[in-house]
C-alpha cells in the first residue's frame, strides 16, 4: 500500500511559494534551469513559471551527440506548454574536445564531464542573465547518490529535493505537465536506450516506498521485514545512502581555529534577507 | 471586557531588526487605526526564526531604545511581541513581552527549546524558568511561546495561577504534505483547542509565514474561544492581519457550563508531583 500520496495542491503551493520568495529576496527576478525533456526538470519549470511568471523562466536544453533527439523535442514541449524562454546549447564540442585527450574514457567518465558541462553552460547563463540556477533533483535521486556531484546536483536552489520521484509523478500530473513526458521512462540519456530503472536494478515506485518508510519514518529492519521488504534490498538500499552521503554535504575542512565554516561559524543562507 | 485584537502574521527578515521594527511599527499603526485593542506579533517577530550563531547580533535588552520604542507605542494599544533579549549577565533568551499603556506588563522567556528535528534553539539560548499570569486590561492572561505549548504542565500552570487567556507566540514549521492539510497545523489546531477545552480558556495563537533556508513557516493565527471552537483563523502560507472581537460573555458562559477549572484539585496535583518527584530523586 502506498504511504507517498501527496496533497497536490498543498505541494504546488508550498514549492511555488518557495521559489516566489527565495528568488525575490535575493534581489532577483529571473531563474534559469537546464531542460532535459524528463520528469523532474519539467515540474521544477512549471513550478518556476508559475512562481515568477514565465517570461522570468529561462530554460536551456543542453544536447550531446548522442542524446535521444526526442529529448529535445520534449524539452520544447515543456517550454511550449507553460510559455517560459528556451534556448539550445548543444554540449558536444567542449566534451568532445576533452575527450580526444582521453579516449579510453568509459561511460561513467564521459556522463560525468557531460552533466559538469551542462552545469558550467547553467552557471554561465546565471551570470548573463542575473537569474539563479534551480535545481532538478528529487529526494530519490539525492538520497541513493543518483546524480553528478558538481554537476545535475549544483544549484542555488532546488524546489524538488526534498519530494520522492513518486511525488514528481504526482505533482506533474496535478500541474498537467505534458503527458508524454510524465508516461516516459525515466532515463539520463548519457547512451541510447539508457533507463535509470534498468541501471538501478529496482523501480523508483518500489524504492520509494522503502526510502519513505526508512527514511522518513525510520522503521527498523524488522518493522521493515514485517511489510514485506527484502532484507537484501533493505542493505542495498541502505549501503547507497550511506555511500553517497559525501554528495550531500560541502567539501570536508580541516579544522584548526576556533571558528571553522559550517561547525562553529554557523549561519543560515537566508541571513540578512 | 470585550476587546478586538490582531493577530499579525508577519514575514521577518533574517537577522534584519530595523526592517522588522519598521514592519513591525505599520502595522502597529494599522491594527490602532482599525481601532483594535491589542495586536499578537509571533514568536521572535523581530529577529526572524533561524538565527543561529547571529543570535548576540539581533538581541536587544529591554531598556534598549528599540524596546522602548514599543513600550511609547503601546499608550495606543497593547502589543505581545516576541524577540531575542539580553541581559546583564549576557544570557540570551527568546522572549515575550506583553506591553500596554507605556508600561512592561509582563516579561516570559520560553522554557522548552526544542531540539531535535530541524531545530537547535538549546544551542544558541538560555532556558526561562517560570510560567506566570499577569493582569491586563482585558482580565489575566498567560504567554506562552511557541514549544511551550506543547507542554501541558505550561498552559497548566498559566490557568491555576488565574489565567483565563493564553497568548501563544509561534515560528511554526510547514511539514507533512500527506494530509487533506498540511500536518504541522493539523497538530497544532488540535493542540490550541483542545488547551482552550481542558482549562476553559481563550487561546491567540499568533504563528508567522514565509521562508527561512527552504524552511515555511504556515500562519494560520487564530482566536480560539474557550469551548474550543475556532472563531477566526488566518490564510495559510500567506501575510494576513487576522483580526477578531473577543467576547467577554463566551468565556463566562463556558466557565458555568463546564466548569472544570472550578473543580480542579491543585493540591492532589502538588502532592501527587512532589511525590513523583521524591521519587525520581531517589
Amino acid at each position: 500500500m502506498s504511504e507517498l500520496l501527496a496533497n497536490t495542491e498543498l505541494l504546488r503551493k508550498l514549492l511555488v511559494g518557495f521559489v516566489r520568495d527565495e528568488v525575490r529576496k535575493v534581489g532577483v527576478s529571473k531563474v534559469v534551469l537546464g531542460l532535459s525533456g524528463g520528469i523532474d526538470s519539467a515540474l521544477v519549470a512549471f513550478i518556476a513559471a508559475e512562481a515568477l511568471g514565465p517570461e522570468n523562466v529561462h530554460a536551456i536544453c543542453m544536447p550531446y551527440k548522442t542524446s535521444n533527439p526526442e529529448s529535445e523535442q520534449h524539452a520544447r514541449l515543456v517550454a511550449e506548454a507553460c510559455g517560459i524562454r528556451f534556448s539550445v546549447v548543444p554540449i558536444t564540442a567542449m566534451v568532445d574536445a576533452y575527450f580526444e585527450k582521453f579516449p579510453d574514457a568509459d561511460n561513467m567518465r564521459r556522463g560525468n564531464k557531460m552533466a559538469r558541462e551542462r552545469m558550467t553552460v547553467l552557471f554561465d547563463h546565471s551570470a548573463l542573465l542575473r537569474a539563479l540556477v534551480l535545481g532538478t533533483s528529487n529526494k530519490t535521486e539525492l538520497l541513493l547518490g543518483y546524480g553528478t556531484l558538481y554537476g545535475d546536483m549544483a544549484s542555488a536552489l532546488n524546489p524538488i529535493g526534498d519530494i520522492y520521484k513518486s511525488q514528481v509523478w504526482q505533482l506533474s500530473a496535478a500541474m498537467e505537465v505534458p503527458r508524454e513526458v510524465i508516461e516516459k521512462q525515466p532515463s539520463a540519456d548519457l547512451w541510447a536506450g539508457q533507463t535509470d530503472e534498468e541501471e538501478l536494478g529496482f523501480s523508483y515506485r518500489q524504492v520509494d516506498e522503502l526510502l519513505f518508510r526508512l527514511v522518513d519514518k525510520r522503521l527498523t529492519r524488522q518493522e521493515l521485514a514485517a511489510e514485506g521488504f527484502g532484507g537484501e534490498f533493505v542493505e542495498t538500499i541502505y549501503a547507497k545512502i550511506q555511500n553517497s552521503h559525501f554528495k550531500r554535504r560541502l567539501p570536508v575542512i580541516a579544522k584548526v581555529s576556533n571558528r571553522t565554516i559550517d561547525r562553529d561559524f554557523r549561519y543560515a543562507r537566508d541571513w540578512g534577507k | 471586557m470585550d476587546f478586538t485584537v490582531v493577530l499579525a502574521q508577519i514575514k521577518p527578515k533574517l537577522g534584519c531588526v530595523a526592517d522588522n521594527l519598521a514592519a513591525v511599527g505599520e502595522r502597529i499603526a494599522a491594527a490602532r487605526e482599525a481601532g483594535a485593542d491589542l495586536i499578537v506579533f509571533p514568536e521572535l517577530a523581530l529577529s526572524g526564526y533561524f538565527l543561529k550563531d547571529l543570535v548576540p547580533d539581533v538581541a536587544l535588552r529591554v531598556d534598549s531604545a528599540e524596546i522602548q520604542h514599543l513600550v511609547e507605542l503601546s499608550r495606543g494599544i497593547s502589543i505581545a511581541i516576541g524577540f531575542v533579549e539580553e541581559t546583564d549577565d549576557y544570557h540570551f533568551f527568546n522572549s515575550a513581552l506583553y506591553l500596554e499603556d507605556g508600561a512592561i506588563r509582563h516579561l516570559h522567556r520560553k522554557v522548552y527549546l526544542p531540539t531535535y528535528g530541524l531545530f537547535d534553539e538549546q544551542r544558541y539560548l538560555a532556558r526561562g524558568e517560570a510560567f506566570r499570569a499577569f493582569d491586563t486590561k482585558f482580565g489575566r492572561f498567560g504567554m506562552l511561546i511557541c514549544e511551550d505549548m506543547w507542554h501541558l504542565s505550561a498552559s497548566y500552570i498559566l490557568a491555576m495561577d488565574g489565567a483565563t487567556t493564553l497568548l501563544c507566540l509561534s515560528s511554526s514549521p510547514s511539514r507533512g504534505i500527506e494530509g487533506e492539510s498540511l500536518g504541522s497545523a493539523l497538530a497544532w489546531q488540535k493542540l490550541v483547542s483542545t488547551t482552550a477545552m481542558f482549562l476553559n480558556c481563550r487561546v491567540l495563537y499568533s504563528n508567522r509565514v514565509g521562508f527561512e533556508d527552504g524552511v515555511n513557516f504556515w500562519g494560520g493565527s487564530e482566536y480560539v474561544a474557550p469551548s474550543g471552537e475556532s472563531i477566526v483563523r488566518g490564510e495559510l502560507l500567506e501575510e494576513d492581519f487576522v483580526t477578531a472581537r473577543v467576547h467577554e460573555g463566551a468565556l463566562r458562559r463556558e466557565r458555568i457550563f463546564s466548569p472544570m477549572m472550578r473543580d480542579e484539585n491543585l493540591f492532589v496535583t502538588l502532592q501527587e508531583l512532589q511525590r513523583i518527584a521524591q521519587e525520581r530523586g531517589r
